[in-house]
């Protein structure tokens, strides 16, 4: 009835919804976004795996929205849909035919056929190229003329019309298969389209037109296979595997589109079919078509029906739509509307009375009856066992069933329930595995961090030791300074380590102490009693400065461990402590030299000499404190006993000054005060290179230029005492100038110096001697 | 002297065909699943400890050992099933002490109100959290089985246990969807 007209011309819809999945296998990447202008057959998703298939636009138009609709599968789900405004222009996007196909390397016009989105337009939605790249080889390529179902007359109408272009697609799949064979299956009930189709293949005698029985369902693809070969497609297997490739007339037909034209498949033939239409028919449809467009231009009339009622596909394998919004796509072969007398609903089940009906029916040669129990009860291993997936659901067995049980979906049931247990065990099995992986990676883990504790232990076991020994290293030094104190009684104290600081520090003190204590003895006859008291406080305040400049030079040294930093610290330290001692010597000496009075007694003198020994070995102990609060190498330590020393020695020698000083004040004063006055002009040359040259700190040179000194200063004294008349009554008797004894006061300190250079020397050369008589 | 041959006749076959028999035990030995491995592979391997187990090994391994087959919620009855097949015991309904079997549900993390603590990540059997300290979380729903682990470490409640939505792939035919009549 459907197949009386020419295929008519749907025309453009208001909206097209194009699914993005139309095929079996997995959807293409959209390309577009809402908004973007489209051309007619422009790509609007891209093919990103061997099993995605692109979509193109049917028509030039807006893209106005791209989302879940309505799709065509039984459930209706909404599925992503790329919903197109056409314009009505129809502008096409560039074309790329390939006409000269044959020159071309197969694989380029397999991706022809791919970009062109053919699938099998059977029914199925079989990716096409796919189909047409097989591993064997192909015996025969079967065109299947044979509708699929009764009421469906879509390849009829084709092959009438369009017998041609068909071939020339069967042209191009025998040029990518190479087949043996092609069999051209039409069912002898549409003689028109076997006439058509033998007209266009009589150029080429290998294309066999065969005429086939019309019983359903012979459009099946192993049924058609068997009836034509002879040869049964093994269970589980698919047609290639018994040397055969099938393509349905609608897909030759787009290839030959795609490959000639370079038109894409954004249209096919659909039958409009059914009581309830009144001008059945077949149209071509734009992909995207809602199915209410193509119902108007078919005559539908709802109030034919008493249940409205669309089916997808034809009346036995067919769905049914839940919504007239749902598009055409690249599998929709027939809409069809039937009355209600011309499909009675189904009426209640009953109970299966065995009659083995459906066994007769069966094209596949199934037991029904059986797998209907098996899934009913959901016993599926049971209904595996008896090829549930090797029905095709055609629907004969429930045509057939006098107890109206509508078998298929029985069959379907259990066919979805076996493959969703598969799916589950598939991810039990991934699950299985990315938690025993994880199980192992947690081991792992621990194993790990297992070592690392270990290593850390083993390391503070280590430091431990090392610590263990250090603090037994640290006993020694504390016994070393017990003995040290114990020594100090007779101050043979070799203790040991020593520091440049502290020697510094300690020099310094000695240096200012035998300033003091000259500067005292210098001046005493001229002397007042009060003037002496200033003085004394005047030295008590350089002593007390000096010796907080030790302290802090101490502090700095105790507080910092790393050596090279402290060695730095502390010489900055030390100079400040050189600095200020220097300083604090100025001022006492400044004060002296204020005074005029000479009034002095031995026993002050003494006191002072007494202090300025007891502040020397303060000295010489923190430096000898500090020194073994650090881990000084063993090299260190030599140097440190020796500065020890020259410290000790210094403070000796100035005591010695002193006294000596003191001893010579009454009788030799006149000559004493000559003897120096000449030595002055030179010697405050030599003063300041002394004290460039202290600071330097490097023991060896001011040995040097202390042996140097020395030698000058004996030469000198010897140079006076070869001559002392001469200046003895100039200078001798003007003790009262300022300027003289301001001169003077820096002798004595040089002279001071140069003698605590000397006792250096001795020292190193016989410390413990040294130390012995400082005793006495 | 008959009866020395025939005991020696007798002993030689005895001989040859216990080394035959000796050799083609050795040689044909039938590799089989444990019986804690096939258990295994029934479970659906979830780990969410619902079964009081820590994860769904231990649980075949007590199975194995005789412990009960209806412990396994998200497995349902269709586990118990195949369990009560494997192991030659009558099916026994799901011990609702466990739980109930329900709806498939994956995890959902509602990203703007994660932390970054990481707990989540710590908790999941299957390693479907993606995430970094103080960076947001989120769960890989094909790799999450719903074994609701996660839900109760999270400081701030941002994980929902969603229902899986039903695709066009895993859609099933309704068998028994009630057929509407109309009444005149």
């Amino acid at each position: 009835m459907s197949n009386q007209d020419l295929i008519g011309k749907a025309g453009l819809p208001e909206r097209l919804y194009l699914t993005v999945k139309q095929h079996i296998g997995t959807e293409g990447q959209l390309q577009v976004a809402v908004g973007d202008q489209v051309l007619k057959g422009q790509a609007l998703t891209r093919s990103t795996n061997l099993f995605s298939l692109p979509i193109h636009a049917p028509t030039s138009g807006q893209i106005t929205a791209i989302g879940p609709h309505v799709s065509a599968h039984p459930s209706g789900m909404a599925e992503l849909t790329v919903e197109i405004t056409p314009d009505g222009q129809d502008r096409w996007h560039s074309l790329t035919p390939l006409p000269d196909y044959q020159q071309l390397p197969k694989i380029k016009i397999i991706e022809a056929i791919c970009d062109a989105g053919i699938a099998g337009m059977g029914g199925a939605g079989f990716p096409t190229h796919i189909k047409v790249s097989p591993k064997k080889d192909v015996e025969f390529l079967i065109i299947n003329g044979a509708e699929c179902e009764p009421y469906i007359t879509a390849d009829d109408r084709l092959m009438r019309e369009h017998a041609w272009q068909i071939r020339q697609g069967i042209d191009v799949l025998c040029h990518l298969l190479n087949p043996g064979h092609v069999l051209i299956a039409i069912e002898d009930n549409k003689p028109q389209a076997i006439q058509a189709m033998q007209v266009a293949c009589q150029e080429n005698p290998d294309y066999i037109v065969c005429p086939i029985p019309t019983k359903y369902p012979a459009g099946g693809e192993k049924q058609l296979i068997q009836v034509l070969t002879g040869r049964e497609v093994p269970h589980g297997r698919l047609p290639i595997d018994v040397g055969v490739i099938m393509q349905n007339v609608g897909t030759c037909f787009a290839v030959a589109d795609a490959i000639f034209t370079g038109k894409p498949l954004i249209q096919r033939v659909v039958t409009l079919t059914g009581e309830a239409m009144q001008r059945p028919s077949n149209v071509w449809a734009l992909l995207g078509t809602p199915v209410n467009h193509l119902l108007a231009q078919a005559g539908y009339q709802a109030q034919r029906q008493n249940t409205p009622r669309l089916i997808m596909g034809g009346p036995m394998m067919g769905f049914s739509l839940v919504s007239d919004q749902v598009p055409v796509v690249k599998s929709t072969n027939c809409i069809l509307a039937p009355t209600d007398q011309e499909m009675i609903l189904p009426e209640e089940e009953q109970a299966c009375i065995r009659c083995s009906a459906c066994a007769d029916a069966c094209p596949v040669s199934l037991l029904p009856q059986q797998l209907y129990w098996h899934s009913k009860a959901k016993e599926l291993d049971k209904a595996q066992d008896y090829h549930l997936f090797d029905c095709i659901e055609c629907g004969a067995c429930a045509y057939v069933c006098p107890s109206q049980i509508p078998l298929v979906h029985y069959y379907r049931v259990a066919k979805a329930q076996v493959r969703q247990q598969e799916e589950e065990k598939q991810k039990a099995d991934k699950a299985r595995d990315r938690f025993e992986a994880r199980k192992e990676r947690l081991e792992q883990e621990k194993t790990e961090r297992e070592l690392k504790h270990q290593q850390a232990a083993e390391a503070r076991r280590q430091a431990m030791a090392s610590k263990e020994t250090q603090a037994s290293s640290n006993a020694a030094a504390a016994l070393d300074r017990a003995k040290q104190r114990q020594a100090l009684d007779q101050p043979a104290s070799d203790s040991g380590s020593n520091d440049r600081v502290a020697a510094a520090i300690a020099r310094a003190k000695a240096r200012k102490e035998a300033q003091a204590a000259e500067g005292n003895t210098v001046a005493p006859a001229e002397q007042p009693p009060e003037q002496n008291k200033q003085d004394k406080v005047a030295a008590a305040i350089a002593r007390a400065k000096a010796k907080k400049a030790a302290q802090a030079a101490e502090n700095t040294q105790a507080s910092d461990n790393a050596p090279a930093e402290t060695d730095k610290q502390a010489k900055v330290a030390a100079a400040v402590a050189r600095a200020k001692a220097k300083k604090a010597a100025q001022a006492a000496e400044k004060t002296e030299t204020s005074d005029s009075t000479p009034a002095e007694t031995d026993k002050q003198a003494k006191v002072a000499a007494a202090v300025a020994r007891a502040k020397a070995k303060k000295a010489a102990q923190a430096a000898e404190k500090t020194a073994t609060s650090d881990s000084a190498p063993a090299e260190t330590d030599k140097q440190a006993k020796v500065a020890a020393a020259v410290a000790r020695a210094k403070a000796r020698k100035a005591a010695q000054e002193a006294s000596t000083d003191n001893q010579s004040d009454t009788p030799a004063e006149a000559k004493e005060k000559p003897v120096k006055a000449p030595r002055a002009p030179r010697k405050v040359n030599k003063t300041a290179t002394d004290n460039a040259k202290a600071e330097t700190d490097d023991p060896k040179a001011q040995r040097i230029a202390a042996a140097i000194e020395q030698a000058k200063a004996r030469k000198v004294q010897k140079d006076q005492a070869a001559k002392p008349t001469d200046e003895e009554p100039g200078i001798a008797m003007a003790p009262e100038v300022t300027i003289d004894e301001d001169k003077k006061q820096r002798v004595a300190a040089a002279i001071a110096k140069a003698k605590a250079r000397k006792a250096k020397q001795n020292a190193q050369s016989s410390a413990a001697n040294q130390q012995e008589n400082t005793e006495e | 002297m008959t009866l020395l041959y025939a005991l020696f006749a007798i002993g030689l076959l005895a001989l040859v065909f216990g080394l035959v028999l000796g050799y083609a035990a050795i040689r044909f030995k039938v590799e089989s699943d444990p019986l804690v491995e096939q258990i295994d592979a029934i479970l659906p391997q979830t780990q969410c400890g619902q079964c009081g187990f820590p994860g769904c090994r231990p649980y075949a391994e007590a199975i194995a050992n005789g412990d009960d087959i209806n412990k396994c919620p998200p497995g349902g009855e269709a586990t118990i099933k195949q369990l009560a097949d494997l192991m030659g015991v009558e099916a026994k309904p799901l011990d609702g002490a466990h739980g109930e079997a329900d709806v498939k549900r994956v995890a959902f993390i509602r990203e703007d109100e994660c932390i970054g603590c990481t707990k989540c990540i710590q908790a999941c059997p299957v390693d479907a959290i993606v995430g970094a300290s103080k960076q947001m979380h989120t769960v890989i729903s094909a790799e999450c089985t719903g074994c609701d682990l996660c839900v109760e470490p999270c400081p701030v409640d941002c994980i929902d246990m969603l229902p899986v939505k039903p695709t066009a792939a895993s859609w099933r035919w309704q068998l028994d969807a009630i057929p509407v009549k109309t009444l005149d």
